[in-house]
């Protein structure tokens, strides 16, 4: 087990940069989870991990060494991939051993079938050993792809994102199983994905990536609570975070012709970017704001409502109960400390 | 499950039937005419109409295989008693041989060393350009190769003028090197016009593999080597099957080099088989039994590939 440090990563190709200065660090028994769009540099991150790219700048040290100039057979780690990583010419145990056979382990076959029938055991897929691997479904296929990972007891486990190929409810148990494991081997994760969901479910860590550069890392609670930025604002969260241009007067927010309290006031008026989470958004009459009802899903426990303010779109989480009808004008309102501001230049958290 | 067909579709699955047997007659009448004349006696050869009914003999093959002198008088009693089943099929059929004091009445042509060495240099040729052509291709497909495309086009373009114009040259430069006549001049010839020919079809199989495969390898403690020869080479067995095949064929069939590069030790079959026809009357029976023997290691070594092939021949369409 051990930790992982990338310091200052620079990666081209050809012309265009994938990552761009980029340092990261994920403590011993951590699982940390890279959030980020298709192209933000993701999977570059964690081929430069296991060693499959080599960083134009920079230096990776897992544990206490810099394994910049390693091989990916000289790093001890494993990676888990979206698919493909299985032989289709090999049965579960002929993939399962696979791992434990270069010369270089020199392992014996008692010890061999020892690990693999571990491994085995912990995924639950005793049973498929000895089945072809084109006759797996692709849950199974995962499954065993992350067996694959834990028979060598490897310092390090790269995860590109392993769950994205699965249907929604096989991703949710396996999400779960996946964390499990996580626990029961107290190893170090580095898992990446662009689905929020996972993110927030599974990460002791977030990190927020966006076109090579990191930018922020926290627990999911203040990834969700205190982004640093507008675009973290809206990475996570269902629906994304509600950002409305206004205006910032003393202890009043102004949006359009209508006045909402916050409860960080700014000494000068200016022009701000509020960010409010759905949940925080309140339908009451006598709120002070008024909005026309787009559109309603009914998701069972909430609704999720998606309001027009004039030219705003804003979505709002209300409990199942709330009678609303589509096209009804409602009056709403927010929960002053739970606004957010945002410089509307840049986008950063004007609290931070 | 049999699946509902409408009235259109039987029609035109019937259509479809027609023209593949058609097809296969029109594409097979040649290679049947071969195949049953070089089992037809001498006389029945050249009949018009041909024969089609007749009682197979391997006299044409014990003909092929022998050289003989030819003389007047018929052979004695005790000379055909004493030789063995194949000479007896020669003096049946009419040839009368002369003894020859110190090699006896009959000797051996030179088909079979012909036949050995179109063996010995295609096979060696093919193996050289596919293991070549495979490594060459695994290079392409993945690393960056600084000009790439120019790198391929220029191995493509060794294909762009028939071989015979660079013939001459090639004659020459052979003679000067003392490569003519010899295997290896053979081989260094068919390897280096296949080359191209593997490089390039190779590189649309290993293109279709997932490199994830590789990586997973590589990641797992293997060396770039044994990758190769674990996962990648497995999963190119089809296309090197196919590619196999048709450099095979290309090697197996050359005529104009071999003609002209060669003479003695190192003549393959293709231009032997018309050096015959050029010696008093062509025996066409004869002539047929060595272009039949000259077809089947192609049909064997196809045959033996055929699993391979039904999905290679689909360039590089492997399953995912």
């Amino acid at each position: 087990m051990a930790r992982i440090e990338l310091q200052n990563i620079t990666k081209r190709y050809g012309g265009t940069r994938a990552l761009k200065d980029l340092s990261l660090t994920v403590e011993d028994g951590e699982f940390f989870v890279l959030l980020g769009r298709t192209g933000a540099g993701k999977t570059t991150t964690l081929r430069v991990v296991a060693g499959l790219e080599k960083p134009d700048e920079g230096r990776v040290f897992i544990g206490d060494s810099d394994v910049t100039s390693w091989t990916a057979a000289e790093r001890d780690v494993a990676l888990v991939l979206q698919q493909y990583s299985l032989y289709p010419r090999l049965t579960v145990r002929g993939n399962l051993e696979f791992p434990l056979r270069p010369k270089v382990r020199n392992m014996n076959e008692d010890e061999i079938r020892r690990r693999v029938d571990r491994a085995a055991k912990t995924l639950q897929i005793t049973h498929l050993l000895d089945r072809k691997v084109e006759r797996l479904s692709g849950g199974e296929m995962q499954r065993v792809s992350i067996g694959r990972a834990i028979v060598r007891d490897p310092r390090v486990f790269l995860m590109d994102e392993p769950l994205s190929a699965l249907d929604a409810k096989l991703r949710e148990a396996l999400r779960v199983e996946l964390k499990k494991l996580h626990q029961d081997l107290g190893a170090t994760f580095l898992f990446v994905t662009h689905d929020q969901v996972e993110a927030m479910s599974m990460g002791d860590k977030i990190g927020v990536l966006r076109s090579g550069r990191l930018v922020q890392v926290g627990t999911p609670s203040e990834i969700y609570e205190r982004p640093h930025n507008t675009f973290v604002a809206r990475s996570v969260g269902t629906p994304p975070m509600n950002l409305i241009e206004g205006r910032l007067d003393g202890e009043s927010a102004r949006l359009g012709s209508f006045v909402l309290p916050v409860s960080s006031p700014a000494n000068s008026e200016q022009k701000v970017t509020f960010g409010v989470r759905p949940e925080n958004i309140v339908i009451q009459s006598g709120a002070p704001a008024e909005a026309r009802v787009f559109d309603i899903e009914d998701q069972g426990v909430i609704k999720i409502l998606a309001l027009d303010m004039g030219d705003t779109r804003l979505h709002a989480t209300v409990p199942a109960g709330t009678h609303v009808n589509r096209d009804e004008v409602v009056r709403f309102g927010w929960k002053p400390e739970r606004v957010l501001s945002f410089d509307p230049e840049t986008g950063r958290n004007l609290a931070l | 499950m049999a699946e509902v067909k409408t009235k259109g579709e039987v029609v035109l699955n019937r259509v479809a039937i027609v023209a593949v047997v058609v097809a296969l007659i029109v594409m097979l009448t040649p290679i049947y005419w071969i195949a049953s004349t070089a089992f037809k006696p001498r006389s029945l050869a050249t009949t018009v109409p041909p024969t089609v009914m007749f009682e197979p003999t391997l006299t044409p093959f014990a003909k092929l295989f022998t050289k003989r002198s030819q003389l007047r008088q018929p052979v004695e009693e005790d000379v055909y008693e004493a030789a063995p089943w194949w000479e007896k099929l020669i003096y049946d059929d009419g040839e009368q041989v002369v003894k020859n004091r110190k090699t006896g009445a009959i000797t051996s042509s030179g088909y079979w060393d012909r036949y050995k060495n179109s063996l010995i240099v295609s096979i060696i040729s093919t193996f050289l350009a596919v293991s070549m052509g495979t490594l060459t291709a695994y290079g392409f497909s993945r690393f960056k190769v600084k000009g790439e495309q120019d790198w391929l086009f220029f191995i493509l373009s060794t294909r762009m003028l028939p071989p015979v114009v660079v013939a001459i040259p090639m004659f020459l430069m052979y003679r000067t090197v003392g490569l003519h006549d010899t295997h290896l001049g053979l081989i260094i010839l068919y390897t280096a016009f296949n080359l191209s020919f593997a490089v390039w079809i190779m590189k649309g199989f290993v293109d279709e593999i997932p490199r994830e495969y590789e990586e997973a390898a590589l990641v797992d403690g293997y060396t770039r080597l044994q990758a190769f020869w674990k996962i990648v080479l497995p999963e190119a067995l089809t296309g090197i099957a196919a590619t196999a095949v048709f450099c095979f064929i290309i090697a197996w069939n050359e005529y104009a080099f071999a003609l002209m590069m060669t003479s003695r030790n190192a003549q393959t079959a293709p231009p032997y088989i018309p050096s015959q026809v050029g010696s008093g009357l062509p025996d066409w029976s004869v002539i047929a039994a060595g272009a039949f023997l000259f077809l089947l290691p192609v049909a064997i070594f196809t045959f033996l590939l055929r699993n391979h092939l039904l999905r290679g021949m689909s360039f590089g369409a492997i399953r995912k």
